[in-house]
Protein backbone atom coordinates (compact mmCIF):
# COMPACT_ATOMS: atom_id res chain seq x y z
CA UNK A 1 0.00 0.00 0.00
CA UNK A 2 1.45 3.24 -0.78
CA UNK A 3 0.56 5.40 2.11
CA UNK A 4 4.11 7.24 2.79
CA UNK A 5 3.25 9.76 -0.30
CA UNK A 6 0.21 11.02 1.66
CA UNK A 7 0.96 14.57 3.61
CA UNK A 8 -2.02 14.19 5.74
CA UNK A 9 -1.92 13.31 8.83
CA UNK A 10 -3.04 9.76 10.02
CA UNK A 11 -5.02 9.29 13.20
CA UNK A 12 -6.35 5.89 12.89
CA UNK A 13 -4.38 2.53 11.35
CA UNK A 14 -5.73 -0.41 10.70
CA UNK A 15 -3.52 -3.11 9.77
CA UNK A 16 -4.77 -6.32 8.61
CA UNK A 17 -7.30 -6.51 11.71
CA UNK A 18 -8.65 -10.04 11.92
CA UNK A 19 -11.58 -10.68 15.05
CA UNK A 20 -12.55 -13.92 15.56
CA UNK A 21 -14.97 -14.99 17.75
CA UNK A 22 -14.95 -18.17 20.44
CA UNK A 23 -18.63 -18.87 20.61
CA UNK A 24 -20.60 -21.86 22.49
CA UNK A 25 -22.92 -23.28 19.63
CA UNK A 26 -26.09 -25.08 20.11
CA UNK A 27 -28.35 -27.39 18.25
CA UNK A 28 -27.66 -28.46 14.66
CA UNK A 29 -24.69 -26.88 12.35
CA UNK A 30 -26.69 -25.59 9.24
CA UNK A 31 -23.81 -27.41 7.39
CA UNK A 32 -22.59 -30.96 8.71
CA UNK A 33 -18.78 -31.52 8.56
CA UNK A 34 -17.91 -34.35 7.10
CA UNK A 35 -17.13 -37.63 9.57
CA UNK A 36 -18.18 -35.57 12.24
CA UNK A 37 -21.90 -35.57 13.71
CA UNK A 38 -23.57 -32.40 12.84
CA UNK A 39 -24.94 -32.22 16.58
CA UNK A 40 -21.32 -32.27 17.68
CA UNK A 41 -20.81 -28.14 17.82
CA UNK A 42 -19.61 -27.07 20.97
CA UNK A 43 -17.22 -24.70 20.44
CA UNK A 44 -17.42 -22.21 16.77
CA UNK A 45 -14.81 -19.93 15.74
CA UNK A 46 -16.66 -17.28 13.85
CA UNK A 47 -14.61 -15.14 11.24
CA UNK A 48 -15.90 -11.83 11.52
CA UNK A 49 -13.46 -9.89 10.21
CA UNK A 50 -10.47 -10.93 7.47
CA UNK A 51 -7.81 -8.78 7.27
CA UNK A 52 -8.96 -5.29 7.23
CA UNK A 53 -6.34 -2.42 6.16
CA UNK A 54 -6.96 1.07 6.21
CA UNK A 55 -6.01 4.74 6.63
CA UNK A 56 -7.99 7.28 8.05
CA UNK A 57 -6.36 11.15 7.97
CA UNK A 58 -7.19 14.07 10.43
CA UNK A 59 -10.68 15.73 9.79
CA UNK A 60 -12.25 12.83 8.01
CA UNK A 61 -15.60 11.40 8.58
CA UNK A 62 -15.47 7.77 7.61
CA UNK A 63 -19.03 6.00 6.94
CA UNK A 64 -18.75 1.93 7.28
CA UNK A 65 -21.39 0.36 4.99
CA UNK A 66 -21.80 -3.35 4.71
CA UNK A 67 -24.96 -6.13 5.40
CA UNK A 68 -25.98 -7.15 8.66
CA UNK A 69 -23.17 -9.69 9.93
CA UNK A 70 -20.65 -8.24 7.69
CA UNK A 71 -17.86 -7.61 10.31
CA UNK A 72 -18.97 -4.03 10.57
CA UNK A 73 -19.66 -4.08 14.79
CA UNK A 74 -16.77 -6.42 15.17
CA UNK A 75 -14.49 -4.09 13.04
CA UNK A 76 -15.42 -1.04 15.26
CA UNK A 77 -15.21 -2.69 18.86
CA UNK A 78 -11.46 -3.48 17.98
CA UNK A 79 -10.72 0.30 16.79
CA UNK A 80 -12.28 1.25 19.91
CA UNK A 81 -10.32 -1.29 21.88
CA UNK A 82 -13.16 -2.99 23.66
CA UNK A 83 -12.52 -6.66 21.97
CA UNK A 84 -8.75 -6.06 20.36
CA UNK A 85 -8.39 -7.46 17.60
CA UNK A 86 -6.86 -11.23 17.81
CA UNK A 87 -4.65 -10.76 14.76
CA UNK A 88 -3.02 -7.32 13.45
CA UNK A 89 -2.96 -4.40 14.81
CA UNK A 90 -4.89 -0.91 15.23
CA UNK A 91 -2.98 2.71 15.75
CA UNK A 92 -4.59 5.38 16.88
CA UNK A 93 -3.84 9.18 18.00
CA UNK A 94 -5.47 9.75 20.65
CA UNK A 95 -8.18 7.66 23.00
CA UNK A 96 -11.05 6.33 20.43
CA UNK A 97 -14.88 6.40 21.89
CA UNK A 98 -17.38 4.24 20.70
CA UNK A 99 -20.92 5.00 21.08
CA UNK A 100 -22.89 1.44 19.99
CA UNK A 101 -26.36 0.41 20.06
CA UNK A 102 -27.94 -2.48 22.93
CA UNK A 103 -28.70 -2.54 26.46
CA UNK A 104 -28.97 0.41 28.78
CA UNK A 105 -25.47 1.09 30.54
CA UNK A 106 -26.50 0.07 33.89
CA UNK A 107 -30.06 -0.42 33.65
CA UNK A 108 -31.09 -0.55 37.41
CA UNK A 109 -30.04 3.02 37.55
CA UNK A 110 -31.93 5.92 36.89
CA UNK A 111 -30.78 8.05 33.38
CA UNK A 112 -29.31 10.97 35.70
CA UNK A 113 -27.47 8.07 37.62
CA UNK A 114 -26.23 6.64 34.17
CA UNK A 115 -25.25 10.12 32.90
CA UNK A 116 -23.14 10.78 36.24
CA UNK A 117 -21.39 7.17 35.76
CA UNK A 118 -20.61 6.99 31.91
CA UNK A 119 -18.98 10.31 32.26
CA UNK A 120 -17.08 9.70 34.73
CA UNK A 121 -15.99 6.42 33.11
CA UNK A 122 -15.00 8.72 30.11
CA UNK A 123 -13.27 10.65 31.97
CA UNK A 124 -15.17 13.86 33.23
CA UNK A 125 -14.10 14.66 37.15
CA UNK A 126 -17.55 14.62 39.41
CA UNK A 127 -17.83 18.40 39.32
CA UNK A 128 -17.26 18.45 35.35
CA UNK A 129 -20.27 16.06 34.64
CA UNK A 130 -22.23 17.82 37.45
CA UNK A 131 -22.17 20.80 35.25
CA UNK A 132 -22.61 18.96 31.69
CA UNK A 133 -25.89 16.89 32.95
CA UNK A 134 -28.38 19.51 32.41
CA UNK A 135 -27.01 19.77 28.95
CA UNK A 136 -26.99 16.16 28.28
CA UNK A 137 -30.98 15.30 29.81
CA UNK A 138 -31.75 18.44 27.37
CA UNK A 139 -29.88 17.60 24.30
CA UNK A 140 -31.98 13.98 25.11
CA UNK A 141 -34.91 15.48 25.30
CA UNK A 142 -35.92 13.31 27.85
CA UNK A 143 -36.30 15.85 30.76
CA UNK A 144 -39.51 13.94 32.02
CA UNK A 145 -37.97 10.22 32.23
CA UNK A 146 -34.20 11.32 33.86
CA UNK A 147 -35.65 9.83 37.13
CA UNK A 148 -36.64 7.08 35.86
CA UNK A 149 -34.34 3.24 35.16
CA UNK A 150 -32.94 3.36 32.29
CA UNK A 151 -34.43 -0.22 31.68
CA UNK A 152 -37.81 1.01 31.72
CA UNK A 153 -36.39 3.26 28.47
CA UNK A 154 -37.30 2.03 24.89
CA UNK A 155 -34.62 1.26 22.57
CA UNK A 156 -34.64 5.16 21.21
CA UNK A 157 -34.63 7.18 24.31
CA UNK A 158 -31.81 4.90 25.63
CA UNK A 159 -29.84 5.60 22.30
CA UNK A 160 -30.57 8.97 22.71
CA UNK A 161 -29.26 9.24 25.99
CA UNK A 162 -26.16 7.25 25.53
CA UNK A 163 -25.56 9.48 22.39
CA UNK A 164 -25.88 12.36 24.21
CA UNK A 165 -23.50 11.73 27.16
CA UNK A 166 -20.80 10.98 24.20
CA UNK A 167 -21.76 14.22 22.21
CA UNK A 168 -21.10 15.79 25.47
CA UNK A 169 -17.22 15.42 25.07
CA UNK A 170 -14.66 16.86 23.21
CA UNK A 171 -13.03 13.38 21.84
CA UNK A 172 -9.85 12.52 19.26
CA UNK A 173 -11.32 9.60 17.63
CA UNK A 174 -15.68 8.81 17.62
CA UNK A 175 -16.83 5.63 16.98
CA UNK A 176 -20.46 5.68 16.24
CA UNK A 177 -22.03 2.31 15.68
CA UNK A 178 -25.91 2.06 14.25
CA UNK A 179 -26.43 4.48 17.60
CA UNK A 180 -28.81 6.55 15.69
CA UNK A 181 -30.75 4.21 13.75
CA UNK A 182 -33.39 3.89 16.39
CA UNK A 183 -33.83 7.25 16.91
CA UNK A 184 -36.79 9.47 16.03
CA UNK A 185 -36.48 11.81 12.47
CA UNK A 186 -36.42 14.90 14.81
CA UNK A 187 -33.25 13.88 17.15
CA UNK A 188 -31.25 11.94 13.86
CA UNK A 189 -31.27 15.38 11.97
CA UNK A 190 -30.12 17.15 15.83
CA UNK A 191 -27.46 14.40 16.15
CA UNK A 192 -25.97 14.78 11.87
CA UNK A 193 -26.03 17.99 12.80
CA UNK A 194 -23.94 17.30 16.21
CA UNK A 195 -21.77 15.11 14.13
CA UNK A 196 -20.73 17.48 11.96
CA UNK A 197 -19.76 20.04 14.50
CA UNK A 198 -18.06 17.56 16.26
CA UNK A 199 -16.03 16.57 13.71
CA UNK A 200 -14.33 20.03 13.32
CA UNK A 201 -12.84 19.19 16.91
CA UNK A 202 -12.15 15.79 16.60
CA UNK A 203 -9.49 14.04 15.02
CA UNK A 204 -11.30 11.71 12.73
CA UNK A 205 -15.14 10.23 13.38
CA UNK A 206 -16.27 6.75 11.89
CA UNK A 207 -20.07 6.19 11.45
CA UNK A 208 -21.74 2.95 10.36
CA UNK A 209 -25.17 3.30 9.67
CA UNK A 210 -28.05 1.56 7.21
CA UNK A 211 -29.25 4.53 6.55
CA UNK A 212 -27.52 5.80 3.22
CA UNK A 213 -28.76 9.17 3.56
CA UNK A 214 -27.50 9.82 7.26
CA UNK A 215 -23.81 8.40 5.26
CA UNK A 216 -23.92 11.10 2.59
CA UNK A 217 -24.95 13.57 4.98
CA UNK A 218 -22.23 13.34 7.22
CA UNK A 219 -19.45 11.38 5.89
CA UNK A 220 -16.62 12.47 3.33
CA UNK A 221 -15.55 8.78 2.41
CA UNK A 222 -16.82 5.69 2.78
CA UNK A 223 -16.02 1.61 2.88
CA UNK A 224 -17.93 -0.98 2.01
CA UNK A 225 -17.58 -4.69 4.19
CA UNK A 226 -18.56 -7.86 3.03
CA UNK A 227 -18.35 -11.32 5.02
CA UNK A 228 -15.14 -9.87 6.97
CA UNK A 229 -13.54 -8.00 3.78
CA UNK A 230 -13.08 -4.81 2.64
CA UNK A 231 -14.83 -4.45 -0.52
CA UNK A 232 -14.68 -0.84 -1.81
CA UNK A 233 -13.06 2.29 -0.04
CA UNK A 234 -13.92 5.81 -1.55
CA UNK A 235 -16.51 8.61 -2.39
CA UNK A 236 -19.72 8.36 -0.64
CA UNK A 237 -22.03 8.83 -3.32
CA UNK A 238 -20.19 6.19 -5.73
CA UNK A 239 -19.17 3.59 -2.77
CA UNK A 240 -23.56 3.53 -1.23
CA UNK A 241 -24.52 3.55 -5.23
CA UNK A 242 -22.50 0.25 -5.26
CA UNK A 243 -23.43 -1.04 -1.99
CA UNK A 244 -27.22 -0.23 -2.98
CA UNK A 245 -27.22 -1.78 -6.30
CA UNK A 246 -25.17 -4.97 -5.03
CA UNK A 247 -27.84 -5.35 -2.22
CA UNK A 248 -30.67 -4.97 -4.84
CA UNK A 249 -28.93 -7.93 -7.09
CA UNK A 250 -29.06 -9.87 -4.48
CA UNK A 251 -25.39 -10.66 -3.76
CA UNK A 252 -25.17 -9.51 0.06
CA UNK A 253 -27.41 -11.33 1.39
CA UNK B 1 7.35 1.43 4.26
CA UNK B 2 4.57 -0.85 6.10
CA UNK B 3 1.49 0.68 8.03
CA UNK B 4 2.99 -0.21 11.56
CA UNK B 5 6.49 1.73 10.54
CA UNK B 6 4.11 4.46 9.22
CA UNK B 7 1.99 4.76 12.33
CA UNK B 8 4.82 4.93 14.81
CA UNK B 9 6.20 7.94 12.19
CA UNK B 10 3.36 9.63 13.06
CA UNK B 11 3.35 9.11 16.87
CA UNK B 12 0.20 7.15 17.01
CA UNK B 13 -0.12 4.00 19.37
CA UNK B 14 -1.32 0.49 19.54
CA UNK B 15 -4.86 0.21 20.66
CA UNK B 16 -6.23 -2.86 22.80
CA UNK B 17 -3.39 -3.48 24.05
CA UNK B 18 -2.49 -3.89 27.70
CA UNK B 19 -0.63 -1.00 29.62
CA UNK B 20 1.83 -1.22 31.69
CA UNK B 21 1.12 -1.50 35.60
CA UNK B 22 2.15 1.41 37.11
CA UNK B 23 0.47 2.92 33.67
CA UNK B 24 -2.85 0.97 34.36
CA UNK B 25 -2.93 1.84 37.94
CA UNK B 26 -2.75 5.68 37.68
CA UNK B 27 -5.44 5.25 35.42
CA UNK B 28 -7.13 3.82 37.12
CA UNK B 29 -6.79 6.29 39.99
CA UNK B 30 -7.72 9.03 38.06
CA UNK B 31 -10.87 7.42 37.95
CA UNK B 32 -11.94 6.65 41.08
CA UNK B 33 -14.95 8.78 41.29
CA UNK B 34 -16.50 6.38 38.83
CA UNK B 35 -15.70 3.19 41.34
CA UNK B 36 -16.97 4.94 44.29
CA UNK B 37 -20.05 6.50 42.90
CA UNK B 38 -20.88 3.08 41.13
CA UNK B 39 -21.05 1.55 44.16
CA UNK B 40 -22.65 4.21 45.89
CA UNK B 41 -25.71 3.75 43.43
CA UNK B 42 -25.22 0.62 43.35
CA UNK B 43 -25.65 0.25 47.41
CA UNK B 44 -28.44 2.47 47.06
CA UNK B 45 -30.25 0.88 44.56
CA UNK B 46 -29.87 -3.04 45.72
CA UNK B 47 -32.45 -2.23 48.45
CA UNK B 48 -34.49 0.60 46.69
CA UNK B 49 -37.29 -1.47 45.62
CA UNK B 50 -38.01 -2.97 49.07
CA UNK B 51 -40.03 -1.45 51.95
CA UNK B 52 -37.72 -1.11 54.60
CA UNK B 53 -34.70 -0.08 52.55
CA UNK B 54 -31.31 0.78 53.70
CA UNK B 55 -32.58 -1.21 57.19
CA UNK B 56 -31.70 -4.04 55.04
CA UNK B 57 -28.30 -3.82 55.75
CA UNK B 58 -28.84 -4.28 59.33
CA UNK B 59 -31.29 -6.32 59.49
CA UNK B 60 -30.19 -9.26 57.31
CA UNK B 61 -26.92 -9.93 59.21
CA UNK B 62 -28.90 -9.81 62.39
CA UNK B 63 -31.23 -12.17 61.50
CA UNK B 64 -28.52 -14.95 60.04
CA UNK B 65 -26.54 -14.08 63.26
CA UNK B 66 -29.89 -15.03 65.02
CA UNK B 67 -31.09 -18.45 62.62
CA UNK B 68 -27.18 -19.63 62.94
CA UNK B 69 -27.44 -18.81 67.01
CA UNK B 70 -30.39 -20.63 67.28
CA UNK B 71 -29.62 -23.97 64.91
CA UNK B 72 -25.25 -24.48 66.66
CA UNK B 73 -26.69 -23.14 69.83
CA UNK B 74 -28.81 -26.24 70.14
CA UNK B 75 -26.96 -28.72 67.88
CA UNK B 76 -23.37 -27.90 69.84
CA UNK B 77 -24.38 -28.24 73.14
CA UNK B 78 -21.67 -28.46 75.45
CA UNK B 79 -19.30 -27.89 72.45
CA UNK B 80 -20.41 -24.20 72.54
CA UNK B 81 -17.16 -22.09 72.88
CA UNK B 82 -17.54 -19.37 75.45
CA UNK B 83 -19.41 -15.98 75.33
CA UNK B 84 -21.18 -17.87 72.18
CA UNK B 85 -23.33 -15.01 70.99
CA UNK B 86 -20.22 -12.65 70.67
CA UNK B 87 -18.09 -15.08 69.08
CA UNK B 88 -20.45 -15.95 66.65
CA UNK B 89 -21.64 -12.84 65.48
CA UNK B 90 -18.20 -11.64 65.10
CA UNK B 91 -17.81 -14.44 62.86
CA UNK B 92 -20.80 -14.40 60.72
CA UNK B 93 -20.53 -10.60 60.45
CA UNK B 94 -16.81 -10.72 58.95
CA UNK B 95 -17.61 -13.63 57.29
CA UNK B 96 -20.53 -11.63 54.81
CA UNK B 97 -17.53 -9.13 54.41
CA UNK B 98 -15.45 -11.68 52.67
CA UNK B 99 -18.20 -13.79 50.85
CA UNK B 100 -19.45 -10.60 49.69
CA UNK B 101 -16.43 -9.42 47.76
CA UNK B 102 -15.93 -13.07 46.85
CA UNK B 103 -19.04 -13.18 45.20
CA UNK B 104 -19.61 -9.44 43.88
CA UNK B 105 -16.34 -9.72 42.77
CA UNK B 106 -17.06 -13.06 40.29
CA UNK B 107 -19.87 -10.61 39.18
CA UNK B 108 -18.24 -7.28 38.40
CA UNK B 109 -17.41 -8.15 35.01
CA UNK B 110 -20.11 -10.49 33.74
CA UNK B 111 -22.87 -8.16 35.15
CA UNK B 112 -21.95 -5.43 33.88
CA UNK B 113 -21.72 -6.04 30.21
CA UNK B 114 -23.47 -3.41 29.51
CA UNK B 115 -20.90 -0.71 30.42
CA UNK B 116 -17.93 -2.79 28.65
CA UNK B 117 -19.02 -2.61 25.41
CA UNK B 118 -19.85 0.99 25.11
CA UNK B 119 -16.87 2.42 26.96
CA UNK B 120 -13.18 2.01 27.51
CA UNK B 121 -11.73 2.48 31.16
CA UNK B 122 -9.40 0.47 33.16
CA UNK B 123 -11.93 -2.18 33.72
CA UNK B 124 -10.22 -2.77 37.36
CA UNK B 125 -12.59 0.13 38.93
CA UNK B 126 -15.54 -2.95 38.34
CA UNK B 127 -14.38 -5.40 41.06
CA UNK B 128 -12.99 -2.30 43.26
CA UNK B 129 -16.27 -0.33 43.08
CA UNK B 130 -17.50 -3.78 44.19
CA UNK B 131 -15.75 -4.08 47.58
CA UNK B 132 -16.21 -0.22 48.20
CA UNK B 133 -19.58 -1.60 47.95
CA UNK B 134 -19.30 -4.16 50.36
CA UNK B 135 -17.58 -2.49 52.45
CA UNK B 136 -20.25 0.21 52.72
CA UNK B 137 -22.35 -2.68 53.44
CA UNK B 138 -20.29 -3.79 56.28
CA UNK B 139 -19.76 -0.84 58.63
CA UNK B 140 -23.51 -0.59 59.59
CA UNK B 141 -22.47 -4.41 60.67
CA UNK B 142 -19.64 -2.97 62.98
CA UNK B 143 -21.91 -0.99 64.55
CA UNK B 144 -24.11 -3.31 65.56
CA UNK B 145 -21.42 -5.93 66.76
CA UNK B 146 -20.15 -3.24 69.02
CA UNK B 147 -23.99 -3.33 70.24
CA UNK B 148 -24.14 -6.82 70.92
CA UNK B 149 -20.54 -6.89 72.04
CA UNK B 150 -22.26 -4.43 74.94
CA UNK B 151 -25.48 -5.99 75.09
CA UNK B 152 -24.21 -9.51 76.32
CA UNK B 153 -21.49 -8.25 78.90
CA UNK B 154 -18.35 -7.43 77.06
CA UNK B 155 -16.39 -4.68 78.82
CA UNK B 156 -15.74 -1.53 76.65
CA UNK B 157 -11.41 -1.71 76.22
CA UNK B 158 -9.34 0.05 74.23
CA UNK B 159 -8.09 -3.14 72.35
CA UNK B 160 -11.34 -2.38 70.59
CA UNK B 161 -9.24 0.09 68.62
CA UNK B 162 -7.68 -2.85 67.21
CA UNK B 163 -10.50 -3.60 64.58
CA UNK B 164 -9.53 -0.32 62.90
CA UNK B 165 -6.12 -1.93 61.44
CA UNK B 166 -7.80 -5.77 60.97
CA UNK B 167 -11.12 -3.49 59.13
CA UNK B 168 -7.89 -2.02 56.79
CA UNK B 169 -6.51 -5.66 56.42
CA UNK B 170 -9.52 -7.16 55.59
CA UNK B 171 -10.27 -4.60 53.20
CA UNK B 172 -6.59 -5.15 51.35
CA UNK B 173 -7.71 -8.85 51.53
CA UNK B 174 -11.01 -8.48 49.95
CA UNK B 175 -10.00 -6.94 47.16
CA UNK B 176 -7.35 -9.12 46.27
CA UNK B 177 -10.34 -11.71 46.35
CA UNK B 178 -12.72 -9.59 44.65
CA UNK B 179 -9.60 -9.36 41.49
CA UNK B 180 -8.57 -12.91 41.71
CA UNK B 181 -12.86 -13.75 41.11
CA UNK B 182 -13.65 -10.96 39.07
CA UNK B 183 -10.78 -12.56 36.43
CA UNK B 184 -11.75 -15.91 36.84
CA UNK B 185 -15.60 -16.02 36.00
CA UNK B 186 -14.63 -14.18 32.82
CA UNK B 187 -11.99 -16.44 31.72
CA UNK B 188 -14.11 -19.78 32.68
CA UNK B 189 -17.70 -19.47 33.09
CA UNK B 190 -18.30 -22.35 35.02
CA UNK B 191 -16.58 -20.97 38.36
CA UNK B 192 -19.51 -18.85 37.95
CA UNK B 193 -21.64 -21.59 39.71
CA UNK B 194 -18.92 -23.03 42.00
CA UNK B 195 -18.69 -19.42 43.89
CA UNK B 196 -21.96 -20.27 46.16
CA UNK B 197 -20.22 -23.52 47.05
CA UNK B 198 -16.86 -22.23 47.90
CA UNK B 199 -18.60 -19.60 50.35
CA UNK B 200 -20.18 -22.45 51.99
CA UNK B 201 -17.40 -24.58 52.59
CA UNK B 202 -15.16 -21.86 54.10
CA UNK B 203 -18.34 -20.84 56.29
CA UNK B 204 -18.26 -24.68 57.45
CA UNK B 205 -14.23 -24.79 58.03
CA UNK B 206 -13.46 -21.51 59.25
CA UNK B 207 -14.17 -21.52 62.88
CA UNK B 208 -17.47 -19.46 62.55
CA UNK B 209 -19.41 -21.21 65.48
CA UNK B 210 -16.71 -23.32 66.83
CA UNK B 211 -13.20 -23.00 68.07
CA UNK B 212 -10.91 -25.00 65.65
CA UNK B 213 -8.96 -25.91 68.18
CA UNK B 214 -11.43 -27.97 70.04
CA UNK B 215 -13.16 -29.58 67.01
CA UNK B 216 -9.31 -30.24 65.39
CA UNK B 217 -8.35 -31.03 68.47
CA UNK B 218 -7.66 -35.42 67.74
CA UNK B 219 -5.90 -33.89 64.15
CA UNK B 220 -2.82 -32.38 64.62
CA UNK B 221 -2.34 -31.79 60.88
CA UNK B 222 -5.74 -30.88 60.11
CA UNK B 223 -5.66 -28.13 63.09
CA UNK B 224 -2.43 -26.94 61.43
CA UNK B 225 -3.79 -25.99 58.40
CA UNK B 226 -7.23 -24.66 59.75
CA UNK B 227 -4.61 -22.03 61.98
CA UNK B 228 -3.39 -20.89 58.70
CA UNK B 229 -6.66 -20.33 56.65
CA UNK B 230 -6.95 -16.47 56.06
CA UNK B 231 -10.52 -16.02 57.37
CA UNK B 232 -10.04 -17.80 60.27
CA UNK B 233 -7.21 -15.25 61.57
CA UNK B 234 -8.56 -12.19 60.66
CA UNK B 235 -11.98 -13.58 62.57
CA UNK B 236 -9.85 -14.64 65.49
CA UNK B 237 -8.01 -11.38 65.34
CA UNK B 238 -11.25 -9.49 65.65
CA UNK B 239 -12.55 -12.05 68.29
CA UNK B 240 -9.27 -11.10 70.02
CA UNK B 241 -9.93 -7.67 70.24
CA UNK B 242 -13.33 -7.27 71.17
CA UNK B 243 -14.10 -10.34 73.12
CA UNK B 244 -12.75 -9.82 76.94
CA UNK B 245 -11.28 -13.42 77.76
CA UNK B 246 -9.77 -13.55 73.86
CA UNK B 247 -6.67 -12.36 72.78
CA UNK B 248 -5.11 -11.14 69.78
CA UNK B 249 -1.78 -12.67 69.41
CA UNK B 250 1.39 -11.60 67.39
CA UNK B 251 1.09 -15.38 64.82
CA UNK B 252 -2.60 -13.86 63.90
CA UNK B 253 -1.21 -10.36 63.08
CA UNK B 254 1.34 -11.65 61.02
CA UNK B 255 -0.26 -14.72 58.97
CA UNK B 256 -3.14 -12.20 58.88
CA UNK B 257 -0.91 -9.22 57.48
CA UNK B 258 0.72 -11.82 55.07
CA UNK B 259 -2.69 -12.81 53.55
CA UNK B 260 -3.80 -9.68 53.21
CA UNK B 261 -0.98 -8.10 51.25
CA UNK B 262 0.11 -11.34 49.62
CA UNK B 263 -3.58 -11.82 47.90
CA UNK B 264 -4.16 -7.94 47.33
CA UNK B 265 -0.95 -7.76 45.42
CA UNK B 266 -1.07 -11.17 43.34
CA UNK B 267 -5.21 -10.09 42.72
CA UNK B 268 -4.30 -6.83 40.98
CA UNK B 269 -1.41 -8.55 38.97
CA UNK B 270 -3.57 -10.99 38.22
CA UNK B 271 -6.58 -9.03 37.12
CA UNK B 272 -4.24 -6.46 34.92
CA UNK B 273 -2.83 -9.75 32.89
CA UNK B 274 -5.67 -9.98 31.36
CA UNK B 275 -7.48 -6.44 30.94
CA UNK B 276 -7.53 -6.81 27.30
CA UNK B 277 -9.81 -9.83 27.62
CA UNK B 278 -12.47 -8.40 29.50
CA UNK B 279 -14.71 -6.65 26.87
CA UNK B 280 -15.17 -9.93 25.21
CA UNK B 281 -18.49 -11.82 24.72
Amino acid sequence: MDVASETKTPVVVVDDVHVTYQVFGTGKKATAEKGKSAKKTRVREVHAVKGVSFVIHQGETLGIVGSNGSGKSSLMRAIAGLFPATQGAVYTLGKPTMLGVGAALLPNLSGEKNITLGGLAMGYKKKEIDEASDSIIDFAGLREFIDLPMRTYSQGMSARLRFSIAASKKHDILIIDEALAVGDRKFRLKAEDKIRQMRQEAGAVLLVSHNMKSIQNTCNRVIWLEKGELIMDGEPQAVCEAFISSMEKGDGD
Amino acid sequence: MNLADYAAAHGLSQIGTRPRLMEYLSQAWERRDFALTMSIYASESANARTRLGRWWLVLLPSLQAFAYGLVFGLILGDLRPPNFIPFLITGVFLFSFFSGSFSSGAKAITANSGLLKTVSFPRILLPLSAVIREFINFLPQLAILALVMVAFGQQITWEWLYLIPITLLMVFFSTGLAMISARLTVQVKDLGKLVPFITRLMFYSSGIFFEIERIFAGYPELLAIAMFNPVYDFISLARGALINDMQTTAFLWIVSSIWAFGIFIFGVFFFWRAEARYGRG
